[in-house]
């Protein structure tokens, strides 16, 4: 046997030893495994990151936006519109530096397509304190099911830098029992 | 043809007998030197982080704060770990196969143009003109200088793969080593692969990014995140490579260690290759321009190959230090082979540190975070961080730190000054970086953001009260980051010292037994042996504790994924 530095000399494609035969044995039932979680997951699972993806204009999602605010606006909080559209409705939701658009007001139990764009830079919609986090990319629609399942004040951070500003980016979804 | 290759060679290593090129050795020393700068850059932009995340501290302003997460990344995870690199390439050709370096000058081209790469991309950095990360994502921009920088840096980088390539040819015709190439070579070539996937995915992405920086064409935010991480992610895995190729090295060096089965670990290798560049997925998980498929496929490497790969190496490296032990002796119990490893050699103990650091804690939570739904719950949060920092610093960077300290006695004909002090190095910094990469990964687990300024959001229109096991976990990130600066610093310090002003290690230093040198140096232990075992009882267990500790997490982290909104 030689070291890691030492040319091997004639044949070296020999059968492995008892040990490296029944690791690497091992190491590959856990690699399918880890393989076939996910799937598995998209069947029984409830948190998976499918949605309805499209590229959008980030000005036409911003017009969308608007018309959304506009519809079921019930109030104003810090000069961001909270707005609390019916179960089962599309609701929309704008990154921009450095301010989350608008406040959604949601009830638990229920079912929402939530639309996430940018306006302009990269954002991450990080929702607190559940740790549930979505890549926002500018001049992309990510629609997205969700359920909230708590009643509750839930904060959403950035958690993608987008400028001097990033650390002042918190929005805000009101889950109502 | 053996006078040629003897023009170029002056002189063989009087430990190793392995004949040395002076042109590589020469671009082995400048190329560590500018890697050990880089690294002290990265260092003091480590230690400010560190202090500016300890919320109590918050050391610097949010703009330097910004800028220095940029310089930090670039330091750390480009330049020093790069530079070092192609260290390793002109070692692993040229001087493991006995050879001589081919294009000597394209190789001075190929540093030159590394070094201006590198100055332009820390003038744009270092003047708040490329406030834009490591990742630079589009449209966040910044000045044409700084692609142009890294554009530069990588033709360079791209020169000195294919000097290797070259001289690999070349000594094979030559006949400068008999048989096939050695596994810690055959392991640099597939860093050196790897790199001209990476290197080509970089080209493909930096060159229009910096023509939309001119102004001239669009840039796509989504696809320059998917080629993008075809070269940010391709790049760590050339760090992977070559670190287990440096595993296998020191594991010869310092204790003997063997190669277990050369099928097997080559064939580990192979599978970096084939997979390693679909890693670019594990950025894109919550991404909204890829589907479910595609997810599945990319950032499991295709049914986790590349990871069957990594958990054969975290195998076969300590079994081979095990076997090699047991033929020296060390036969006794499960773990006498490492009760009697050179713990004081500091060559050993950062390559034996870095293997459990890059395996229980970079590896495992990598692949968690990497599976595709647990992404949701952990998608830049400080758990990413905190895994990269398990990897590519008490990972790689630590195995590299172990490889210097023989390094600088075998190339710069340097004695360690300060041995004592090198001797304790890596054990403070793996402490140091085991700190901060967990505490990262906890307060990660409660949702706390990477690349944050303030996470009491003190002028945020709205609060977020994170709890109080946060906090703890920041002022640990400060505290692990205080003690792995001061690991970092003695390795900078002990490798400039001994380089400028050691005493010099010379053919009757080396003589003498009584060099100030790591204990490899000055006895080096047997590299062949004429008998075969493959029994390593001890490294088994150790990889069946890795692979428990592995599941647990894994499925504790499907559990708190079950318990928060259905979203899908």
């Amino acid at each position: 046997m030689h070291s890691g530095i030492v040319s091997p000399q004639g044949v070296w494609w020999k059968d492995a030893g008892k040990a490296e035969k029944l690791w690497v044995t091992i190491a590959f039932i856990w690699c399918i495994i880890l393989f076939l979680a996910m799937p598995f997951w998209h069947i029984v699972g409830g948190q998976n990151t499918t949605g309805v993806r499209g590229t959008t204009d980030p000005m036409a999602f911003m017009e969308r936006t608007n018309r959304f605010v506009t519809e079921f606006q019930v109030g104003e909080e810090k000069g961001i519109p909270v707005v609390a559209p019916p179960a089962g409705s599309h609701v929309y939701m704008l990154g921009r530096a450095y301010q989350w658009y608008p406040i959604l007001k949601l009830k638990a139990g229920s079912t929402y397509t939530l639309h996430l764009s940018s306006l302009d830079f990269n954002h991450g919609f990080a929702v607190f304190p559940i740790n549930l986090n979505f890549q926002v990319v500018p001049g992309y629609d990510y629609a997205l099911t969700i359920t909230p399942n708590q009643a509750g004040e839930y904060k959403i951070m950035c958690n993608e830098f987008c400028g001097i500003g990033h650390h002042l980016m918190v929005g805000k979804v009101i889950v109502e029992p | 043809m053996s006078s040629i290759a003897a023009n170029w060679l002056n002189r063989s290593c009087p430990v190793t007998g392995l004949k040395v090129d002076k042109h590589a050795e020469w671009l082995i020393r400048v190329n560590a030197v500018v890697a050990v700068l880089a690294f002290t850059t990265g260092l003091v932009g480590a230690i400010m982080l560190a202090l500016t995340r300890w919320q109590a501290v918050h050391l610097l302003p949010a703009d330097w704060y910004y800028r220095m997460v940029t310089a930090h990344g670039l330091n750390m995870l480009v330049f020093f770990i790069i530079f070092f690199e192609m260290a390793a390439l002109y070692f692993a050709g040229p001087i493991l196969l006995n050879s001589r370096l081919v294009g000597p000058k394209l190789g001075w081209v190929a540093f030159v143009l590394m070094v201006l790469g590198t100055l332009m991309v820390e003038y744009t950095v270092f003047t708040g003109q490329a406030d834009v990360m490591f990742t630079s994502y589009p449209p966040l921009k910044a000045h044409p200088y700084y692609y142009l920088g890294l554009i530069i840096f990588a033709v360079g980088a791209l020169l000195v793969v294919t000097l290797f390539f070259a001289s690999i040819i070349v000594a094979k015709k030559e006949n400068t080593y008999q048989g096939s190439v050695p596994l810690v070579t055959f392991g640099a070539i597939t860093a050196a692969i790897i790199a001209v996937i990476t290197i080509l995915h970089g080209a493909i992405i930096l060159i229009p990014t910096l023509l939309w920086s001119f102004g001239l064409i669009p840039m796509d935010a989504e696809i320059y995140r998917l080629i993008f991480w075809g070269f940010g992610h391709s790049s760590q895995q050339i760090n992977v490579s070559a670190q287990v190729a440096i595993w296998y090295l020191m594991g010869g060096l310092t204790m003997g260690g063997v190669v277990l089965n050369e099928k097997v670990s080559r064939g580990a290798f192979l599978l970096y290759i084939l997979f390693i560049s679909m890693a670019s997925a594990h950025h894109l998980l919550v991404d909204p321009g890829f589907g479910p498929a595609w997810k599945i496929v990319n950032t499991s490497y295709f049914m986790y190959l590349a990871v069957l790969a990594s958990l054969i190496h975290g195998f076969t490296v300590p079994a081979g230090m095990e076997v090699g032990a047991r033929l020296q002796g060390y036969t006794n119990g499960l773990f006498e082979w490492l009760q009697k490893a050179p713990w004081s050699d500091p060559g050993f103990s950062a390559t034996f540190l870095s293997l459990i650091i890059f395996g229980f804690l970079g590896g495992v939570t990598g692949v968690v975070i990497g599976t595709e739904q647990i992404n949701i719950i952990a998608h830049n949060t400080l758990r990413i961080p905190g895994h990269f920092h398990t990897t590519v610093v008490g990972g790689t960077a630590l195995c590299f730190m172990g490889a210097t300290y023989y390094v600088v006695p075998l190339l710069f004909r340097k004695q360690i000054l300060g041995m004592a002090l090198a001797r304790i190095q890596p054990y403070i910094f793996a402490l140091g970086i085991t700190i901060v990469g967990t505490s990262m990964i906890v307060a990660g687990l409660f949702g706390a953001p990477r690349r944050h300024y303030d996470i009491a959001f003190t002028e945020a229109p709205f609060q977020v009260e994170f709890p109080a096991a946060v906090d703890l976990a920041l002022t640990f990130v400060g505290i692990g980051g205080i003690i792995a600066f001061t690991g970092g610093l003695i390795y900078v310090l002990v490798v400039v010292a001994s380089v400028f002003l050691g005493p010099a290690y010379d053919d009757a230093a080396a003589k003498s037994g009584k060099a100030s040198v790591p204990q490899g140096l000055l006895k080096l232990p047997p590299q062949v042996h004429d008998k075969e075992l493959h029994d390593a009882p001890g490294s088994l267990v150790l990889a069946f504790v890795l692979l428990a500790v592995f599941a647990v997490y894994y499925f504790t982290n499907w559990k708190i994924l079950s318990m928060i909104w259905k979203v899908g």
